[in-house]
């Protein structure tokens, strides 16, 4: 597969991992956050802390969707469905997400609820005018490279009048995460979390552009390398960041140039400012409430906004008492640090979403890296 | 963070939507956020849409530099 | 008056262009019995089944013992490139049996229809389930209709019980692989699932993926036939649900071992790969219904592999890894990248993801 495979060569990356071996400084120590869930997966499932030097220390961060999204956005979603008989439409990612009273969208399926999984959100567009007499909700989540499918399919809808459709907008939004971790006291003032710099993300930079990052770069002295999801992106992108501190710089560097420009897509992010505005705080499971972090559907499309339309209010749901998801997604713990991590939180009986996404940090390291924490005996 | 695929144009349609190809898997996605795409052009996919282009010479230039010789630290 | 000069004993055939199921069919008169003779005994037609008695009565060979499996086939799509639920219910059977050295003998077929299903796709299933049993050498023997109402079934649900022979002297069951052992499968891994799923609604993607449902009798009685001490294979299963990955830890925590693959010697087509991509899945852990893993000695495994070459469907055969001596019974695979990782059970289904 062109463009993929070649971004995934083992002699490429253990030449990359040989640079890296060689410029870091013995004596220092290199903390870097990835992002984005992405990279979280690529790192687990290619192994690559194995190929990092000791003193370079990987930090997940709050960049999945899934696992940021709070149990009352969930419980939302599965109310429309089990108590509205609304046929409520949502991408594979959250079906699993454990929500309130035991409850998931997958589970609430099995009790009756209309609950479909689609690949696009096309698809629930498709669904609300193949089914005119049923109200159709779609439960749009993720980051700004999920945003502008959202945002078609609402100017779609409006334009050809389908009123049985409507959108439950759970879109969030990069920057103002990012933002958040830095402010946060473990960052800023304790010191807990040490962020030598960001890998910063890829398909949402595709959206973005680079230019959103400068700001980090400039206020907080962090370098940000934005870097592509392939393993040897990876890799370069880790390179570029060794550079940059034992340089004493801290500027945003695009590894991921073959698709990211410094403006990134203008289309869609007109077409995303045309139909949502930013809401004024929103809760990220881990995070709290985090300020201008989120979009809401503008007035102007109001037909089409769930939360309107069925007179939704969000209630706050805390996670469970001992779940680290937390402290997880800001980097403070490890998955193993959680005392329900492997034993009552297995991805098969998921306590919080760190476990349900496949990029969650709990589940890449359940999956992939959990031998790690044995001794294993080969034959 | 979000699944997205690069995958070759093999054929334009009619409002804003395209076939391509990856490695001999075709699906019909919509290009209205890369509405400037070209048969031959590669593009990445993610949930049924286009949100970007691949610059094949960028491409190059990126896999030059994973080949490129570790830097001395003495140098700026 | 005289009579009608109606035809005696006539009885409108049934329709099977425009037909469709009514809960007539699964009551046990005649239109049940009708439908039995015109279409299931008709297709699956042989000595066995033509006693027309409740229970089948059978031959069964001196010697060796009695392999029993079932199976229950709710696929949908009912159809897929390059197979229907009829075959796949054939061949999953055939294979179950098969998996444990048995030579397959007879099989049952029970199907449970739901109202309002159309008779066209009913024969059509059903005719392929009779080419599928005829080209195995396997009669269906004996069956069962019922008829549950329209909501309640999802076009037709089949379930297939089939028996076999296994030479005294064999013992291939998953507990028997040891540390040493070599682990071979018998070609590329997850046609099947790509197939079934490029036909799912709202997936749909074009790809010429065909299924691999096939039996795999006659493939593994010439891989005992070219061994010269046949008990040297210690494992055989087919990776159905869960893939190769979900079997293989299955196996392993049966026998109490480890294992260590290569992914870069696990086959699989380049439009897998691709869907898999495109999808968010993993090959290791979509379906298969036409392959099958072998766990033997390693002095035999170059034998085995040869012999599983030389069978059509076992051309793309490949040494995919040992088995090794771990008391967690990890399934570790080196990477195409050259790390190194777990390969895990299948958490809950494999749905395709944004992210």
């Amino acid at each position: 597969m062109k463009y993929i495979d070649e971004f995934r060569e083992g002699d490429g990356a253990r030449h990359i991992a040989a640079n890296i071996a060689a410029e870091v400084r013995r004596d220092v120590a290199y903390n870097f956050m990835e992002f984005c869930g992405g990279h979280t997966h690529a790192i687990s499932r290619y192994g690559i802390a194995d190929m990092l030097p000791a003193n370079v220390r990987m930090i997940h961060g709050p960049g999945c969707p899934v696992c940021v999204l709070p149990i009352g956005r969930v419980d939302l979603a599965i109310s429309l469905a089990l108590q509205r008989g609304v046929m409520l439409c949502t991408y594979g990612d959250t079906m699993r997400v454990p929500a309130s009273n035991g409850l998931s969208l997958i589970k609430a399926k099995a009790r009756g609820a209309d609950i479909r999984m689609v690949y696009s959100a096309a698809d629930a567009l498709k669904l609300a005018e193949q089914n005119p007499d049923r109200e159709v909700v779609f439960f749009a989540i993720g980051f700004e490279t999920t945003t502008p499918p959202t945002a078609l399919v609402i100017r779609d809808a409006a334009a050809r009048a389908v009123k049985n459709f409507s959108v439950l907008c759970c879109h969030v939004l990069t920057p103002s995460a990012i933002t958040h971790i830095l402010e946060s006291a473990e960052v800023r003032q304790l010191g807990t979390v040490p962020i030598d710099g960001f890998i910063g993300p890829a398909h949402v930079s595709i959206i973005i552009g680079s230019q959103p990052y400068e700001h980090f770069a400039e206020e907080y002295r962090k370098p940000v390398v934005i870097t592509g999801f392939e393993p040897l992106d990876v890799m370069q992108g880790i390179l570029m960041l060794v550079r940059q501190v034992n340089t004493g710089q801290a500027v945003v560097e695009n590894e991921f140039s073959r698709v990211v420009t410094r403006d990134g897509n203008l289309t869609a992010q007109n077409l995303v400012s045309q139909v949502f505005e930013l809401r004024e705080s929103f809760e990220w499971r881990g995070l709290g409430e985090v300020p201008y972090s989120a979009l809401k559907i503008r007035s102007t499309f109001a037909a089409w906004d769930a939360e309107r339309k069925f007179d939704l209010h969000y209630a706050s749901v805390p996670d469970h008492k001992q779940c680290e998801c937390g402290a997880i997604l800001r980097g403070v713990k490890r998955p193993a640090d959680c005392k329900l991590f492997g034993t009552v939180c297995t991805p098969e009986s998921p306590m919080g979403s760190c476990m349900v996404s496949n990029e969650g940090a709990c589940a890449a390291h359940y999956s992939y890296g959990r031998f790690r924490d044995i001794a294993v005996v080969a034959a | 963070m979000c699944l997205a695929i690069p995958a070759r144009v093999v054929e334009l349609l009619p409002a804003l939507r395209a076939v391509v190809d990856l490695a001999g898997v075709r699906k019909e996605v919509s290009i209205d956020l890369v509405d400037d795409a070209q048969v031959g052009d590669y593009v990445i996919i993610h949930v049924g849409y286009a949100i970007g282009k691949i610059d094949p010479e960028e491409a190059q230039r990126t896999l030059a530099l994973f080949a490129e010789l570790a830097q001395s630290e003495a140098q700026p | 008056m005289t009579m009608t000069t109606a035809k005696k004993n006539y009885l409108r055939p049934i329709d099977f262009k425009h037909g469709h199921i009514d809960m007539t069919h699964g009551a046990g008169g005649r239109a049940a019995a009708q439908l039995v003779d015109e279409l299931f005994a008709r297709a699956f037609d042989n000595e066995y089944l033509r006693q027309g008695h409740d229970g089948a009565l059978l031959p069964f060979p001196v010697g060796g013992r009695l392999v029993m499996a079932t199976d229950g086939h709710v696929i949908s799509p009912l159809f897929f490139p390059g197979g229907d639920i009829g075959c796949l219910s054939v061949h999953g059977t055939v294979n179950d049996v098969a998996m444990s050295g048995a030579r397959p003998l007879y099989l049952a077929a029970s199907f449970i229809l739901e109202e309002g299903f159309a008779l066209a796709d009913l024969k059509r299933i059903v005719e392929s389930m009779a080419a599928a049993a005829r080209d195995a050498g396997v009669p269906i023997v004996t069956g069962d209709t019922k008829v549950v109402e329209k909501g309640k079934g999802d076009g037709v649900f089949i379930s297939t019980t089939g028996v076999g022979v296994a030479p005294d002297g064999l013992c291939i069951d998953g507990r028997q692989a040891r540390a040493g052992d070599v682990i071979l499968v018998s070609g590329t891994m997850g046609d099947h699932g790509v197939a079934v799923m490029s036909q799912r609604e709202s997936l749909e993607f074009e790809t010429t993926i065909e299924s691999d449902t096939a039996a795999l009798h006659t493939l593994v009685q010439s891989m005992l036939q070219a061994l010269p001490d046949p008990t040297a294979l210690h494992v055989l299963r087919d990776p159905t649900r869960g893939g190769l990955a979900t079997t293989l830890n299955e196996i392993a925590t049966q026998s109490k071992v480890g294992m260590a693959i290569e992914e870069a010697a696990i086959p699989v087509l380049p439009q897998v790969e691709a869907a898999c991509e495109l999808l968010g899945l993993d090959p290791l852990y979509v379906a298969n219904e036409g392959k099958l893993i072998a766990i033997c000695t390693p002095e035999m495994a170059d034998t085995l592999l040869a012999a599983m070459r030389a069978h059509p469907l076992g051309r793309g055969a490949q040494r995919i890894g040992t088995v090794t001596q771990d008391a967690h019974y990890f399934v570790q695979m080196n990477t195409k990248f050259g790390g190194r990782r777990v390969v895990d059970w299948l958490s809950g289904e494999q749905l395709p993801r944004i992210c």
